[in-house]
């Protein structure tokens, strides 16, 4: 789960880390309250969005005088911000953070993720702040520090010393760095994160830390333990049909072809896809339903994917382990019978009693193309697309 | 022979009077699993579909002699579940439970470090489909008649693109000698490349296939492994060629987050390595099936 970094900066202060003085605005007027709240004469407004590449789409606006606050507010509310890391759509734009800015001396880069590698958290860092990670390690890769951190004992305080020399820091500042990198893992530890990012940590002009921005992703599998976390979540911020499967329990993503898919398994959903793609079509969505397939799954699953208006042709491919064909077979013709679906529906359904599910399907009134083939189910998918579009 | 289990493996339950536990233990029985008993904190001394139950993995060891176990706990308990299995003596743990906070598997994995690397458990899982081998023995939730006895072994993230590669390969008339899931999540216990050396080892198995997905440095390390230190033929599939980078494809750790972790990417290191790669996801019998005859 992603948060906002007015939210990721709450949270990190928690932790011990210094952040610029800054305040939350819902309005205009509320953006140049905050301004004069936080005083002085120079401003940055950010759009509060759940993606990178703010700065270079127009999402932070340094603005002079509390009018021009008031203005870049106006603008920058209930717009869509589109970035390299969105899409075309975009995301809305509905809370401005407003901070006082600073005088850099210095940008650093400070990162901690989790690495599948060692399977441990690991630092990262470069004294080449304010570039994207990845920008960062194809143009400046011996830039980069890394630190992996043992878990039984957390980042120690040598370590994060180190890492503070390594980056060139002048030593009047090496402890404020070193508490801040500590403080940053623990945040990290202690709320299950996924990912803590710091891009840009700044040196200021008068020799301070502070972090300019923030990024926090946390472990959807850990929510359960923190309370506190799971209500920040904001909704705005998602893709429709993905926040309306998450709420439902199932596991989607939106892609932008227009062969519905409906697969019970992560890696059969995936590879089903990729078979669709190699039979010349493209596959409008990920959707795993999960082991179980009841009639009320795969009804809600219809209505899933039928809610994306690109979506010219269904896909059902159900492998029955545990359950059974027949049951699947019973689900797929009551979802068709109860909702109105308009365009074609091919089913491939194997595993358990295949054969008594394929005669259910046959035998129904509803107008299902089955399939007995992985390959035969999406060659005759992409099919029946091509063959509407002649009609 | 087979890797992980066979008949003889004597097997414990943990959290096996529970809805999901009991339904599958069932199943396990009657495919000629040697369950000896369960464990579930607070019902120990009673018995469970015949079988004795324990509150302790350590009283049902000394009780038993179990080797090796399956967890089905919830999520919150799972992680602790493991650990009480690597104490209790086990040389085997599955674990099936799906949605296991990945810092709870990194402090799991720790823990079983504190262990001599020949008194070590292995876990398998979490977030799998478990270990069948054929004919004999079934350690998890697979459909058991979907698989025939047989020369291949697989290794796998996913239960049913793994149960589509059995069933592909049973058509065809290929036996399986072992199948073991090794999970969908990004921190998880065995490897490919763990399996894939235990296969190289193993009389009966005579082609290793791979099944592996986006995300993660493991398949990459499994192929060179095979390239390095291998004879058997290794046959490999990646999932997730139409998956947009950095979204999680419903494995925990299906997400493309760093070079190298593509299905693109990935299928180059299995080739380069000399991994014969399924071009299709529905040509896993034909390629295994082309292998085997140029093998024998």
């Amino acid at each position: 789960m992603d948060i906002h970094e007015y939210q990721a900066k709450a949270l990190l202060a928690d932790f011990g880390v210094p952040i610029p003085a800054g305040g939350l605005a819902y309005s205009p007027e509320q953006a140049m309250y905050r301004a004069a709240e936080i005083g002085g004469d120079h401003w940055a407004v950010k759009a509060q969005v759940h993606t990178g590449g703010r700065g270079k789409a127009g999402g932070i606006r340094l603005c002079r005088g509390e009018q021009e606050v008031w203005s870049a507010a106006d603008e920058m509310l209930g717009s869509r911000l589109v970035t390299n890391q969105t899409g075309p759509r975009g995301r809305g734009v509905y809370r401005l953070y407003i901070e006082s800015v600073v005088d850099i001396e210095r940008e650093i880069y400070l990162g901690f993720v989790l690495d599948r590698e060692t399977e441990r958290v690991m630092l990262v860092a470069s004294s080449a702040g304010g570039m994207e990670i990845e920008q960062i390690a194809e143009d400046d890769p011996e830039s980069l520090i890394r630190v992996v951190i043992e878990p039984a004992v957390g980042l120690q305080g040598f370590q994060a010393r180190e890492v503070a020399f390594a980056l060139g820091l002048d030593a009047s500042i090496v402890t404020e760095a070193s508490n801040t990198l500590l403080a940053c893992y623990r945040s990290f530890r202690d709320l299950d994160a996924t990912m803590v990012e710091i891009n840009p940590l700044v040196v200021t002009a008068d020799g301070r830390i502070l972090a300019l921005d923030a990024k926090m992703a946390f472990d959807d599998n850990a929510l359960f333990k923190h309370q506190q976390i799971s209500e920040l979540r904001d909704k705005s911020q998602e893709d429709p049909r993905e926040m309306r499967a998450t709420d439902r329990g199932l596991s989607y993503v939106g892609l932008d072809g227009d062969i519905g898919c409906i697969i019970n398994g992560a890696g059969l959903a995936m590879a089903t896809m990729d078979m669709i793609k190699h039979s010349g079509g493209e596959p409008a969505n990920f959707l795993d339903i999960g082991g179980g397939a009841s009639p009320e799954r795969v009804a809600k699953a219809f209505n899933l994917v039928l809610s994306d208006e690109n979506v010219k042709a269904v896909l059902v491919n159900i492998f029955a382990g545990i359950n059974r064909c027949d049951w699947v077979a019973q689900g797929v013709v009551k979802a068709m019978q109860d909702l109105d679906i308009q365009v074609p529906v091919i089913v491939r359904l194997s595993g358990t009693n295949v054969d008594e599910g394929r005669r259910i399907l046959d035998e129904s009134s509803v107008p299902v193309i089955t399939a007995e083939t992985l390959a035969e189910a999406a060659e005759k998918s992409v099919g029946a697309i091509t063959e509407e579009a002649m009609a | 022979m087979s890797i992980v289990i066979d008949e003889t493996t004597r097997i414990l339950v943990q959290g096996y009077t529970g809805r999901i536990g009991s339904f599958h233990s069932e199943e396990m029985v009657e495919y000629g699993t040697n369950i000896v008993g369960g464990v579930t904190p607070g019902r120990g001394g009673t018995t469970h579909q015949g079988l004795p139950v324990f509150d302790t993995v350590k009283d049902a060891v000394d009780a038993t002699g179990a080797e090796a176990s399956i967890v089905f706990v919830p999520p919150p308990f799972a992680a602790d579940a493991i650990m009480e299995a690597a104490d209790g003596g086990l040389r085997t743990c599955v674990c099936i439970t799906d949605g296991i906070p990945a810092q709870d598997m990194m402090k799991v994995k720790r823990y079983m470090r504190r262990y001599k690397v020949e008194k070590r458990m292995q876990l398998i899982g979490p977030n799998c489909a478990g270990v069948i081998s054929p004919g004999k023995a079934l350690l998890g939730i697979m459909p058991g008649h979907i698989y025939k006895q047989g020369e291949v072994g697989i290794i796998g993230r996913s239960g049913t693109l793994g149960y589509e590669a059995a069933s592909q390969l049973k058509a065809v008339g290929i036996g399986v000698s072992t199948s073991v899931g090794i999970g969908g999540d990004p921190i998880n216990g065995s490897s490919f490349k763990d399996h894939l050396a235990a296969f190289e080892q193993d009389p009966q198995t005579r082609v290793v296939v791979m099944i592996g997905e986006i995300g993660g440095p493991q398949e990459a390390a499994a192929a060179e492994y095979a390239r390095d230190h291998m004879y058997k033929p290794v046959v490999g599939y990646i999932a997730g060629l139409t998956a947009p980078k950095g979204r999680t494809m419903g494995h925990a750790g299906a997400i493309v987050s760093a070079a190298g972790e593509s299905a693109e990417e990935k299928v180059d290191i299995l080739r380069e390595c000399g991994v014969t790669v399924v071009e299709r996801p529905s040509e896993f019998g034909s390629t295994v099936g082309g292998v085997l005859s140029r093998s024998s």
